[in-house]
């Protein structure tokens, strides 16, 4: 090797497990947006490009019926977890330590920390009892459900944001005679907006994605999308899946772009 | 303090009583639904852990130590001794098992990723990370969906290995333990290449050249500088993987078929047909317990490193 071209950050191999990590990373997830659109019934068998699969998935009762259900709940479960996150956030930053205040972060973080399964069943448990003393069989549960484990997905980005802005406008503002409210209604949020709406757009795709708590709460026939998806898969898969897989990941992949052109750092 | 005990407080005193009294007041609705729909509940599991099992499922309210037991033991039929439950104890070694080497795998893919990713120039490293940021936030079901439609017996790999005459039958991978590491893998991957970019990214470069400078080697530098230096992302990365792996519940259930178990299914098992709520309980908690301690494990290293915000 030429002592000219050493470059000391360059380990053997390691580029070429990097390449074959992407490629078998991508890989799948190609093969099974490529069979949505596959003519044939095969999901092994390439027989010509068609759309027909989406529209026989969206000529599907339970499945036009399920994607209205997760929208629903995302929305609102998203709606909610980021106006508790934003007020956290804005608790929780940006004063003098106290105490309890590790007991709150501890909280907040919680349902990142304990496996789903247990949430789902302990979830399970309690919403039986309540759904046993009240009656109500609504979508009320799955919404806190959802709006419970999306909170440090609103809190995190969004407590981020507000790390990164020191107090001296408000100062001025408060200075200037401004009200708490109006400091607040117009130099803090406009400031903050960009956090609230990044944090909103993860709890969302959280919310979207979830199969276990909500295969665990949902009452009958209260599908989401996923867990309408973990029932087809056990019986024969059609390119049915593969066309909703691709809707959703569409979807994510277009939320996530717009994720990271809103926190982008300004270099 | 005792004689400042009457004496008014101070302006100071009463602006930061004020804002620890803010800082609960606004934090009360996060608290408040975690407490109802996530922490409050956990409580129940742990008491239902102790009552005895009902007949249609859920429980009777009769205190019992039963669910605990069982999840060690079974009492035979006959003369009610107790004996070891074989069944249970290759599901708790097939998920430590299956969780390690998972672990194991995503380090040793992931840690060339990351150190691939990070020693690129500033535009196409964002773009490297922007791709492994992609799958970590993908649905877990659609890529475990998608590893199942490469692996599957007419997948797109037996079907390719057939066409090309390598394979006569196709290669069965799916429902074994095989299938869920792969799995696993597969779906946990980015959450180790993840830290170990963030703990790669803080390294100084300028060390390596110092290294080769005093004539290590390759290897040296690798084990002597390198993986030392980035030790908390190690920790960091293998805890992210092994935590969800070991409490995996989609993963094992869809590649695995019905016999592969992991702890998460098994759960689920007494829940539904197993009709042991109890023991389920008493699982859920075991889980819970063994999560918590690796995670105090992790903020001991991580604190030790001096990495306070590892």
């Amino acid at each position: 090797m030429a002592e000219a071209n050493f470059q000391p950050t360059r380990i053997p191999g390691f580029a070429t497990i990097a390449i074959l990590a992407f490629v078998c990373l991508y890989l799948p997830i190609f093969t099974l947006v490529a069979y949505a659109f596959n003519a044939g019934t095969s999901i092994a068998v390439w027989e010509g490009f068609s759309l027909h699969w989406f529209g026989k998935a969206w000529a599907n009762e339970a499945v036009k019926d399920a994607t209205l259900r997760s929208l629903t709940i995302a929305t609102v479960a998203a709606i909610i977890a980021t106006s508790v996150a934003t007020l956290a956030a804005l608790g929780t930053t940006r004063r003098a330590g106290f105490r309890g205040q590790t007991a709150i972060y501890v909280m907040i973080n919680q349902p990142l920390m304990v496996p789903e399964i247990v949430t789902a069943v302990a979830l399970l448990i309690f919403f039986g009892m309540v759904k046993t003393w009240t009656g109500y069989q609504g979508l009320g549960y799955l919404i806190l459900a959802h709006s419970a484990f999306c909170i440090p997905f609103a809190y995190l980005p969004i407590r981020a944001r507000l790390e990164g802005m020191d107090l001296s406008l408000e100062t001025a503002a408060n200075d200037l005679y401004a009200s708490d409210w109006q400091t607040f209604r117009h130099v803090t949020l406009p400031l903050l907006a960009p956090g609230i709406l990044a944090g909103a757009m993860l709890a969302f795709v959280i919310s979207l994605d979830d199969v276990v708590i909500t295969e665990f709460v949902k009452s009958g026939g209260q599908d989401t999308l996923p867990t309408y998806m973990l029932g087809q898969m056990r019986r024969a898969i059609t390119p049915e899946v593969n066309a909703i897989s691709t809707g959703l990941l569409g979807l994510t992949v277009i939320l996530l772009t717009a994720f990271f052109l809103l926190t982008r750092k300004k270099d | 303090m005792g004689t400042r005990d009457d004496a008014p407080p101070t302006y100071e005193e009463a602006a930061r009583a004020r804002s620890i009294r803010n800082a609960w007041a606004l934090s009360a609705p996060a608290l408040f639904v975690l407490l109802i729909a996530a922490s409050g509940p956990l409580l129940i599991v742990l008491v239902y852990s102790f009552l005895t099992p009902g007949k249609y499922g859920n429980v009777e309210w009769a205190f019992s130590l039963d669910g605990w037991r069982g999840i060690l033991f079974t009492k035979d039929i006959f003369d009610d001794t107790l004996q070891l439950a074989d069944a249970h104890l290759t599901i708790f070694w097939r998920s430590v098992k299956l969780s390690l080497l998972t672990t194991l795998f995503t380090f040793l893919v992931g840690f060339p990723t990351a150190w691939f990713i990070a020693t690129r120039p500033p535009k196409a490293r964002a773009v490297w990370l922007f791709l492994i940021t992609i799958p970590f936030w993908t649905n877990l079901l659609i890529r475990t969906f998608a590893i199942n439609e490469v692996i599957r017996n007419e997948g797109l790999f037996n079907t390719v290995m057939i066409a090309l005459g390598i394979f006569e039958t196709p290669l069965r991978i799916i429902n074994t333990d095989a299938a869920v590491l792969m799995g696993m893998t597969y779906v946990y991957l980015p959450l180790m290449v993840l830290p170990l970019f963030a703990a790669i990214d803080r390294f100084d470069m300028k060390l390596l050249e110092a290294g080769y400078d005093l004539y290590a080697s390759r290897w040296q530098v690798l084990r002597r500088i390198i993986l030392p230096i980035v030790k908390p992302g190690i920790v960091a990365g293998s805890i992210l993987v092994f935590v969800p792996s070991l409490g995996a519940y989609v993963t094992p259930r869809v590649l695995g078929g019905g016999k592969n178990m992991m702890i998460g299914n098994f759960i689920e098992l007494q829940f539904g047909q197993g009709r042991n709520w109890p023991l389920g309980a008493a699982l859920s908690m075991t889980l819970l317990i063994i999560v918590m301690a690796a995670l105090l494990i992790y903020v001991r290293a991580a604190s030790k490193g001096g990495h306070g915000h590892g």
